[in-house]
């Protein structure tokens, strides 16, 4: 049996390679691009001084919710900083935001296109099913391979790794909109662009919001893994502490990703329920 | 000659992907359920009619029997597998997308089943939708949304969202937005089908009345008998997708056109559908005598009665002070049932309905 098999790997090496003659300057422009965001997120998120980036999105958490939400973000987000990972932490969540803004700004036009065409929706399906599916780890490597070793590499298999939450739940919310209403659209006389921007969206929205949360939820747990292609940030702590056996280390690090997702994750979904389908089921 | 506001023409809709060969046996004489075996959908088959402006033109038939997708072949909301539609000068089916939405936003505003107002709007914003897709200025958007609202007697309920309005209130918001669009032609597609029978009746009239100050051009859609009966100036009949019998409800009462209207119309409150000319017997003119009761020849025999019990005499029919006809009791007893009604043209072998 062994003699013969499929050379799928050969033929992927091989494909790769193509890749990377043929389009040397557009990864190129990519690596720099992801490059020089990271470097100048991380750079502000840790301009200020601890307390004041904790006191900051404990404000922002308030503003989101409520002041427990506010207090409570605030407390933890100061554990951070006692622990002495509040740099790490900071670069951790510079990679969220850029791998976040790019997923959302290509899953949002995905998911709507999905929505609208059956084509594009049977097309889409099992690719996703495919990014979900494959061990994120695999991502990493023709990262590495395409754009090169640090935050890039891991920057782009995060993105991958973390979109599809966002198209699905982007054609979902589209989708599940009463057909009577958009109907009612079309009856009026309104354009399909003017349909999709006064009822399906703003109806769509607290899914769609769902979806960015996954999102980010996806990302902050992809990023962390980035560590083993040399991004920087908590990521780089939990691999160095797993080479060198050290438990405490491991605890911290692993201790300020949770509670960066958690602050994260409620944040988000406060934002999401300031949607306007949810303010009316708060009215009703 | 009275230009028809809209007018079909062998109008077909067959869903499946076999349609155009279902049409074309269809089209042949074949029945709908020969077709169906294909694996298609006749939906509508062979419709034509004329809708006249001015009058409510009700299409009258049970789940399943193609009436909410005729009504949406109308506006183009379903393009027509075969036929014509043609609103004013326009063939529907000929218009480009956007000489459709034009149709649409100029000619002709629709209010649906379950309401399908804008959740997130409020009851103006809502009732101003049309103005909005139509560019009109924000002031006189309001504006013109405020009196659509005033009419159907929501003022005061402006800034309140769908949610927080009963069931027949957000119909009337249906009703104000389809009003403020002010187009001659309104589509109501089982408008008031979801709500419970009082508000029913309530918005009937409210209609009716909207409809004596508006003369509006209405197709209602309706599986309620009664309610097409009291709403319809004339009734298109429809079973399985083909129109069976367009007449006045007191035409369809008296002569149904076949087997399946006469079953239909059993349960009619005919006293409420019949007026006395309908019954009467013709008198030679002349004056009603000392202490006969008189009624007009619109009279609904409901309102007969009263007068025919208070006097030993037939009851007269009176128009403009000249004696038409006269109304016996058994006449007007005999009207109640479906053979009695039909003039005795049928066998009277009937069961006779309680009246």
């Amino acid at each position: 049996m062994a003699e013969w098999r499929i050379p799928l790997g050969d033929w992927v090496d091989e494909f790769v390679a193509w890749l990377l003659d043929t389009f040397q300057p557009v990864f190129d422009v990519l690596r720099d691009f992801l490059r020089w965001s990271f470097d100048e997120l991380a750079d502000l998120l840790v301009l200020p001084p601890s307390w004041a980036m904790v006191a900051l999105l404990g404000a922002l958490a308030w503003l989101a919710r409520g002041w427990r939400l506010g207090v409570g973000g605030a407390a933890s987000l100061a554990l951070i900083v006692l622990i002495d990972q509040w740099e790490n932490a900071m670069q951790t969540l510079a990679l969220v935001i850029i791998t976040v803004l790019v997923a959302v700004i290509l899953a949002i036009p995905i998911g709507i296109l999905a929505a609208r065409s059956r084509l594009v929706s049977n097309i889409v399906r099992p690719v996703l099913d495919f990014m979900q599916t494959m061990p994120p780890l695999v991502y990493l490597i023709p990262g590495v391979v395409l754009i090169g070793v640090g935050p890039q590499a891991g920057m782009v298999a995060t993105v991958v790794f973390a979109m599809p939450p966002g198209i699905r739940l982007t054609e979902l919310g589209i989708r599940q909109v009463d057909a009577e209403v958009v109907e009612a659209g079309h009856a009026f006389g309104s354009t399909p662009r003017s349909i999709l921007r006064d009822i399906q969206l703003p109806l769509a929205l607290q899914t769609i919001m769902a979806g960015v949360n996954q999102v980010i939820m996806l990302s902050l747990s992809m990023v962390v893994l980035a560590g083993f292609v040399g991004a920087p940030g908590l990521g780089q702590q939990v691999i160095s502490s797993i080479s060198q056996l050290d438990v405490g280390l491991g605890v911290e690090a692993g201790l300020s990703v949770v509670i960066l997702a958690i602050y994260l994750d409620r944040v988000t979904a406060a934002l999401g329920s300031r949607s306007a389908v949810a303010r009316l089921e708060k009215v009703a | 000659m009275i230009v028809a506001a809209i007018r079909t023409e062998g109008l077909y809709k067959v869903f499946g992907r076999r349609a155009n060969e279902a049409l074309n046996r269809l089209r042949d004489g074949a029945a709908r359920e020969d077709v169906v075996r294909l694996g298609v959908t006749p939906a509508v088959i062979d419709a034509t009619f004329e809708v006249r402006p001015g009058e409510i033109f009700v299409v009258m038939g049970l789940s399943g029997s193609g009436k909410s997708t005729l009504i949406r072949m109308l506006n183009g909301l379903l393009p027509a597998t075969a036929g014509h539609v043609y609103v004013g000068g326009d063939d529907v089916a000929a218009l480009d997308a956007a000489a459709l939405r034009a149709l649409r936003r100029d000619q002709m505003s629709m209010v649906f089943q379950h309401f399908a107002l804008l959740p997130h709007r409020t009851v103006l914003e809502n009732a101003a939708y049309p103005l909005k897709v139509r560019g009109v200025e924000k002031g006189e958007r309001a504006e013109r949304a405020r009196a659509a609202l005033e009419m159907v007697g929501l003022d005061g309920w402006e800034d309140r969202l769908p949610s927080q309005l009963s069931g027949g209130m957000r119909q009337r918001v249906g009703l104000a937005r389809a009003l403020a669009a002010e187009t001659d032609i309104m589509l109501m597609d089982e408008a008031f089908s979801a709500l419970d029978p009082l508000i029913r009746r309530e918005m009937q009239d409210q209609l009716l009345e909207l409809q004596q100050r508006l003369g509006k051009t209405i197709v209602f859609i309706t599986h309620d008998l009664n309610e097409a009966m009291r709403l319809g100036d004339r009734i298109a009949m429809m079973r399985a997708g083909r129109i069976v019998q367009i007449d006045t409800a007191e035409g369809i009462l008296r002569a149904p056109a076949n087997d399946y209207v006469a079953q239909f119309v059993q349960d009619v409150d005919r006293a409420r559908v019949l007026t006395a000319a309908t019954v009467m017997e013709p008198a030679a003119g002349g004056s009603p005598e000392a202490g006969q009761p008189t009624v007009a020849p619109g009279t609904l025999l409901a309102d007969v009665f009263g007068p025919a019990l208070g006097s030993a005499l037939p009851v007269a029919v009176v128009d403009d002070g000249r004696m038409v006809g006269v109304i016996h009791r058994e006449s007007l007893l005999a009207a109640m049932t479906a053979d009695g009604a039909a003039n005795g043209v049928r066998a009277g072998e009937g069961e006779v309905s309680r009246g």
